[in-house]
């Protein structure tokens, strides 16, 4: 029972973290599309962007219930302190995403007078991806946490810090956004994209940066987790891999022979995935920096080896039929091509 | 005024969860209708079925869309106003909704890319699949959340430690006692609301004199469904109440609005019932009635409101009379399926413009008895949140009234205005109609040659049975 009780929780937020990872990036892609959207004035080309998602946006999202819903159904204690720590931007994020989800429907269905849906469609995906930068910091930065509930006050999270890595992910997921209509579209609006990303890159990289020093700076323990002598070692190919990665998508962005139109969005995944797992380095094992961690929030063996077993079999089968699906709207999107 | 969080939080998600269940109720039927229209296409070629599935996809799409957005608010706001239910509640009901997005959202979200956009993309048997998986998906969601849900009415399985609920037992947890009646209740209910929908749009087309092939399918389709379940409906409803009058006696005696326990009930057409001196004013009353639906004795006894304190009693008139709203539409459905059939079988149903116009109106029927039907269930378990477990009073988060209320606010409003332009659409798109149908253009028709031939012999089978 020990034993069980120790891995139970690892595993589970393991898993977790993967779920939160593959919402990033899928989700990431999509609102990043309604970022680049008040660059792209001509109602053609938000046809095609918004073409290039409208299959998968809905199971893109359904990566958020899963994240959601796994920190319920395995760290209910944690779920239960973070979401009133983070009351009111999450709020705001899911009023977001009403705008952003119904306007992939009702931006079609209100044609020729849409100019309302798209912006919702902006407005929703920047609030949506600015909110969830400020979830992050707010969670980085601690949550005030009193005999196993939340004790602070309802603006907690606002802080310089947290503010800071909103505009982060919003640059990031434009990034994500830019280098994925490369690889969906061809012509002009792939041309286009190609010069929105080299800035969006350098910016990135900057937040990336910036992050990287405030963190340790501020923040004492991940400071000591980071540059304390064995540590240092280990850690060492993080950073020196973000720098190729960078690289790479950079050198994808600059080829002139567009033979590779897939390289700037790898990389662009890559570099967000190293800066993720930097991220988790910092705080692993807490799930409640600095307050709890996986084990003091873990939910009961039972009710996670129950929801473990439906996890192994059904995610698998989840991720198939995902691919299959990007598989089946495969290849480039012509101008003026659409499925409505 | 001193602002009440749990007064606001209530508010809240009965305000959410009611918008949400408007689309659930629609797009369950919906999807496993269109799977219907479009296996029936594939078995028979007839142009208009294919038609007919376009044309209900797009107005698919537009619903589904509105119950993801609503439901992602809700699936977090178990945490962010019930964080305590979620600590004392998680163990149990975690698992149930991790399930629901393993085996349903996903299955779901993933094939609606399909079903909506693969029409010229994929092969007519893998589309004809999407659709299937869909309203698969639909149904596994309702199977886990009504779990979830009837769990909190009819808690078993677990066990209490430190006033924090532990899983033992999962099978009975899962199918706990009052879920199998829940869940064929509400499954009839979303198919039962889907099929008046879908007359009644044949119905307004009728009338309007337009689409008339698409129509009367939708008509047959429709009401055929409404003849089968409006009955089944009122034959589950009253199981499901024998079982809530075993085990939440005290929901029953409000929706019957029952005060003295000592002797047999009268059922209750009309009354207003007074909570203050515990009797009904303005009775309009059949004697015995309600004893003998309940313990089928017309002298039969069943317990009263008196003989529970007032402080475990639910609010008695909000229940009382949503009940009698939901009963009564149920009644009526079964009167539309009558006539409907009547009129059916003397070959007169496309005639009848006394039935169609009021059919033609008809739509919002089920989606208020659904409710109605809700309000029921969940008022009526009140002080509770969790039957005997947990008080909905003690369920609430450690956030301040003020982000309650602001949060609120904004559901409202935002809620409000997304909502009322989707339903603006739909009624827009129901009014451009099937695209490509016999009285608006043959293209349509002259773009599938072989199908077109099947059509035409299908078409005059037709007017001879008709004629
Ligand atoms: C009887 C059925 C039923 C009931 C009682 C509920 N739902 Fe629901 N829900 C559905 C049936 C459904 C559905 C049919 O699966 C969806 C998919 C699209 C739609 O219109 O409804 C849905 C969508 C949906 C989604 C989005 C899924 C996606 O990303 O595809 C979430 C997160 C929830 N719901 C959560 C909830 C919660 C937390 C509820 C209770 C408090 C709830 N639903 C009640
Ligand atoms: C989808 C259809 C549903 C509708 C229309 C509905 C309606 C309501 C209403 C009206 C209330 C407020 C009751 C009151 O305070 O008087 C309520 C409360 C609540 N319901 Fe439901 N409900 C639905 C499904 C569910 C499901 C599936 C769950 C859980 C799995 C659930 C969990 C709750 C909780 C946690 C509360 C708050 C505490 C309370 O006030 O009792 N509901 N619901
Ligand atoms: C025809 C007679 C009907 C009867 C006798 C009946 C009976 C009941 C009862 C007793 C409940 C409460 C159960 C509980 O809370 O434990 C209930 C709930 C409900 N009813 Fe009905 N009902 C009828 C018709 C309908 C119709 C026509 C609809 C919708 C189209 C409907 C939809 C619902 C829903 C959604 C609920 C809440 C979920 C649930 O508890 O199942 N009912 N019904």
């Amino acid at each position: 029972m020990e034993d069980i009780s120790y891995w139970l929780p690892l595993v589970w937020a393991g898993l977790l973290a993967a779920a939160v990872a593959l919402y990033i990036v899928l989700d990431g892609f999509d609102l990043g599309l309604g970022i680049l959207f008040p660059l792209a004035p001509a109602e053609e080309r938000r046809d095609t962007m918004m073409n290039t998602v409208a299959p998968f946006w809905d199971g893109n999202e359904t990566w958020l219930v899963l994240g959601g819903g796994g920190l319920f159904v395995a760290f209910p204690k944690a779920y239960a302190i973070i979401m009133p720590a983070i009351y009111i931007p999450l709020i705001v994020m899911l009023l977001a995403l009403v705008f952003r989800g119904v306007a992939f429907e009702f931006r079609w269905v209100s044609k020729p007078k849409h100019a309302f849906w798209d912006l919702a469609f902006m407005g929703g995906s920047i609030v949506a991806s600015f909110m969830q930068g400020v979830i992050l910091g707010a969670l980085l930065q601690g949550v005030n946490v009193k005999n196993g509930a939340f004790a602070g006050g309802t603006f907690d999270w606002l802080t310089p810090f947290a503010l800071f890595c909103g505009v982060c992910v919003v640059i990031g997921y434009a990034l994500l956004a830019a280098t994925w209509l490369i690889l969906k579209t061809e012509g002009d609006t792939a041309q286009w994209a190609r010069s929105l990303a080299t800035p969006l890159l350098m910016a990135m990289l900057l937040c990336l940066l910036v992050v990287s020093l405030w963190t340790p700076l501020s923040i004492p323990r991940i400071a000591e987790r980071w540059f304390t002598m064995p540590n240092l070692l280990w850690l060492s190919p993080i950073p020196l891999l973000t720098t190729y990665a960078a690289y790479r998508c950079w050198h994808g962005l600059e080829s002139i022979t567009h033979r590779n139109d897939s390289d700037p969005f790898i990389w662009a995944v890559v570099l967000f995935m190293l800066a993720y797992i930097g991220l988790l380095i910092s705080n692993v094992p807490f799930i409640i920096p600095p307050a709890l961690t996986v084990w003091d929030v873990a939910g009961h063996p039972s009710a996670q080896i129950f929801s473990l077993v439906g996890a192994v079999i059904m995610l698998p089968v989840i991720l198939g039929y995902t691919a299959f699906v990007y598989w089946t709207f495969r290849g480039k999107l012509k101008a003026g091509e659409g499925y409505h | 005024m001193e602002l009440d969080p749990i007064l606001l939080a209530r508010i809240q998600f009965a305000f959410t969860v009611s918008f949400h269940i408007i689309f659930p109720s629609f797009t369950i039927g919906l999807a496993a209708f269109i799977a219907t229209l479009l296996v029936r296409w594939q078995m028979t070629g007839r142009d208009h079925l294919y038609r007919l599935a376009r044309f209900w996809t797009k107005i698919f799409a537009v619903s589904f869309a509105m119950g993801v957005v609503s439901g992602i608010v809700l699936s977090y706001q178990f945490g962010t106003n019930w964080s305590k239910f979620s600590d004392v509640t998680g163990n149990v009901i975690g698992p149930l909704i991790g399930y629901e997005v393993l085996t349903a959202f996903f299955l779901e979200a993933s094939f609606l890319g399909v079903m909506l956009f693969g029409w010229d993309r994929v092969s007519t048997r893998l589309h004809v699949t999407a659709a299937i998986l869909v309203a698969i998906g639909t149904s596994l969601s309702a199977f886990w959340i009504l779990s979830a849900n009837s769990w909190m009415h009819t808690p078993q399985g677990h066990e209490i430690k430190d006033g924090i609920a532990y899983p033992v037992d999962w099978m009975k947890i899962i199918f706990n006692p009052s879920f199998p009646y829940r869940f064929a209740h509400m499954f009839t209910a979303a198919y039962l609301t889907t099929s008046l929908v879908v007359a009644a749009v044949g119905a307004r087309y009728l009338l309007t004199d337009k689409f008339h092939e698409e129509a009367k399918t939708m008509m047959r389709m429709g009401i055929g469904m409404v003849v089968l379940l409006a009955p089944l409906q009122l034959f589950i409803g009253d199981m499901h109440g024998l079982n809530t009058a075993e085990y939440q006696p005290v929901k029953v005696a409000a929706m019957e609005a029952h005060w003295d326990g000592t002797k047999p009930a009268d059922l209750v057409l009309f009354a207003i019932p007074n909570e203050q001196e515990e009797r009904n004013d303005f009775e309009i009353a059949i004697p015995n009635l309600a004893s003998f639906i309940i313990t089928h004795d017309t002298e039969g006894l069943f317990p009263g409101l008196k003989d529970f304190a007032s402080e475990e009693r639910p609010p008695v008139t909000p229940v009382f009379f949503a009940f009698r709203i939901m009963v009564g539409i149920g009644m009526i459905l079964i009167g539309i399926g009558l006539i409907g059939a009547l009129l059916w079988a003397r070959g007169r149903l496309f005639e009848s413009k006394w039935f169609i116009k009021p059919l033609s109106y008809s739509w919002s029927l089920g989606f208020i008895a659904i409710l109605a039907g809700w309000w029921v269930t969940e008022t009526g378990r009140q002080p509770w949140v969790v039957h005997g477990i947990l008080k909905t009073a003690d369920a609430i988060s450690p956030v301040s009234a003020g982000a309650v209320l602001t949060s609120l606010i904004l559901f409202v409003l935002v809620y409000t205005s997304v909502f009322s332009m989707g339903i603006y659409y739909i009624n827009r798109l129901i009014e451009a109609g099937p695209k490509g149908a016999a009285t608006d253009t043959k293209e349509g028709v002259a773009s599938r040659p072989l199908s077109a031939a099947a059509e035409a012999a299908h078409e005059a089978i037709e007017s001879k049975r008709s004629s």
